[in-house]
């Protein structure tokens, strides 16, 4: 005879639900606290981006995911007023060490922003733009890390015969990816994605969601999205955010399917507020 | 339940989803009720009404899927909302099933045409009947009102079913021993027996279900099991 206590929950009573094998910290976050001069955005962080995993960053408007994902590589420091105080580590690296070389910093964790922003000049000299500012190779080479980035970007085939013409020619979803590209090209450890689909049309939309998941192969990925599928189709961990906290941080499947916080629930169901 | 979503539609989709289903479960009450009192009463055109309403159960698990397919499509429903809509599809799989079970007894009155009429076998299907009866309206009413521990009894509870249907089905055996006239009759009552625990199971299939729409996920333990019909065996002449 078996024994299920009438008030259940008891861990016998059901599968746990099967989770991925932890990967080695990519970047960790400890008691990591950001401010907008007065304005407390982010309180008391703590959480790891595993190594070639995909982590979502969902919640809503104004929660602090965007901002999270900017002191990952440190752009916040284009502002005045703005600070962040507690470790955040990329391996061994401090980022918030005020002598951190930033470019250095930057090529190492790339990003990929909202809305394409390929630079005015030929798709050719997208690629190559960035990989001048960090090394110096002969044009065989650089003819071939392009064709390499291009791959990369999932855009090559559409692209191969018209390197020459200009960035801007492209549609919005060959733009995003050119961008994709164009962090790839680099060489970076970590891609940040903010919110990378939000002006694309589903096709695109699809396209670069592919893109993502092989990029997952060799690059530790951090993304933000306001949608909630995409989160659930693209990444392996999930993290969600309310008014500057991290209310909970989970597998993905579990976040999507059996939620352990009500907030989190609340947000994902669509009964906020 | 949560509350409200900010769609307000989703919510009116969710309950008319809950509203087919206990809808159904009605259905399915009364085709066991009548099924077995069709039996016990040999009233053939009792057993033949059952049989027909199974068309309505049918079409009502039709309806319910494609709800659920449709919500599915057009709200991509997350966790809780998921796990009901999901739930609302199982139990609509299991109550169609007891339908068949019910029908399947309706067309059996039909056969049973001799007056052989032990009076304990049908007490003991009639026992039998309402405990399962009792078991199917407890564990939808726990559906419901998402009542997880009114479920956990409905699936702890399957037991005595279980132990009544093998004192009935080592009964009909000695019956048939005694005479080979009464194989045919047996036999009927015998699937009939059978059925009704099998409606039982459902029964725990269908808290199965509660405890995975509640928890969030399934349950691993073994059910407490008694039916030994498996094992009953008699020797000619003993």
């Amino acid at each position: 005879m078996t024994d299920l206590s009438v008030s259940t929950t008891s861990p016998s009573a059901a599968i746990p639900q099967k989770s991925l094998p932890e990967a080695p910290p990519k970047v960790t976050a400890r008691s990591l606290n950001f401010y907008y001069g007065e304005h407390h955005a982010l309180k008391n962080i703590n959480l790891t981006l595993g190594t070639n995993r995909v982590t979502a960053f969902i919640g809503p408007s104004g929660c602090g995911k965007s901002t999270l994902l900017r002191i990952f590589n440190r752009m916040y420091d284009l502002y005045p007023g703005q600070r962040a105080t507690g470790q955040l580590m990329l391996d061994q690296t401090n980022i918030l060490d005020p002598k951190l070389d930033l470019n250095l910093l930057r090529a190492r964790i790339g990003m990929v922003f909202q809305k394409p922003t390929p630079f005015p000049m030929t798709i050719y000299e997208n690629i190559a733009f960035g990989i001048r500012l960090y090394e110096k190779i002969s044009k065989s080479e650089m003819d071939d890390r392009v064709e390499k980035a291009l791959r990369g970007g999932a855009l090559w085939t559409e692209v191969k015969d018209k390197l020459n013409a200009s960035g801007l020619s492209l549609s919005g979803g060959q733009q995003q990816r050119l961008c994709i590209a164009r962090t790839v090209a680099v060489r970076p450890e970590v891609i940040l994605f903010d919110e990378p689909c939000s002006a694309l049309d589903p096709i695109s939309t699809a396209k670069v969601e592919e893109l993502i998941q092989e990029l997952s192969e060799n690059y530790t990925i951090a993304i933000v999205t306001h949608n909630m599928q995409q989160a659930a189709r693209v990444s392996d961990k999930t993290a969600f955010m309310y008014l500057g906290e991290l209310i909970e941080f989970d597998d993905t499947s579990k976040i999507f399917t059996s939620p352990s916080d009500r907030r989190t629930q609340d947000y994902i169901t669509g009964r906020f507020g | 339940m949560a509350s409200e979503h900010t769609a307000k539609a989703f919510d009116s989709d969710l309950q008319e989803l809950t509203r087919l289903v206990a809808e159904m479960g009605g259905l399915v009450e009364r085709m066991i009720t009548e099924s077995v009192d069709a039996l016990i009463r040999r009233d053939i055109a009792l057993g033949k009404r059952v049989v027909a309403s199974d068309i309505e159960i049918d079409s009502l698990q039709r309806v319910i899927e494609e709800r659920a397919v449709l919500t599915i499509a057009r709200r991509q429903p997350m966790a809780v909302d998921l796990r009901e809509i999901v739930g609302a599809m199982r139990v609509a799989t299991d109550l169609e099933r007891i339908g068949d079970l019910a029908k399947n007894m309706g067309k059996r009155v039909a056969a049973l045409e001799n007056d052989f009429q032990p009076l304990k076998l049908i007490r003991g299907l009639e026992h039998m009947t309402d405990l399962v009866l009792s078991q199917v309206k407890s564990v939808l009413d726990a559906y419901a009102a998402h009542d997880l521990p009114a479920a956990m009894n409905v699936w702890k509870s399957d037991e005595e079913v279980d132990a009544i249907c093998t004192s009935l089905f080592r009964e009909l055996l000695t019956y048939m021993m005694e005479d080979p006239r009464n194989i045919s009759f047996c036999i009927h009552l015998m699937f009939c027996a059978k059925n009704i625990e099998r409606i039982g199971d459902h029964a725990t299939n269908i808290a199965e279900t509660v405890f995975y729409m509640i928890e969030g996920q399934q349950i691993t333990d073994k059910r407490p099991k008694g039916d030994m019909t498996t094992f009953a065996t008699t020797v000619p002449g003993n």
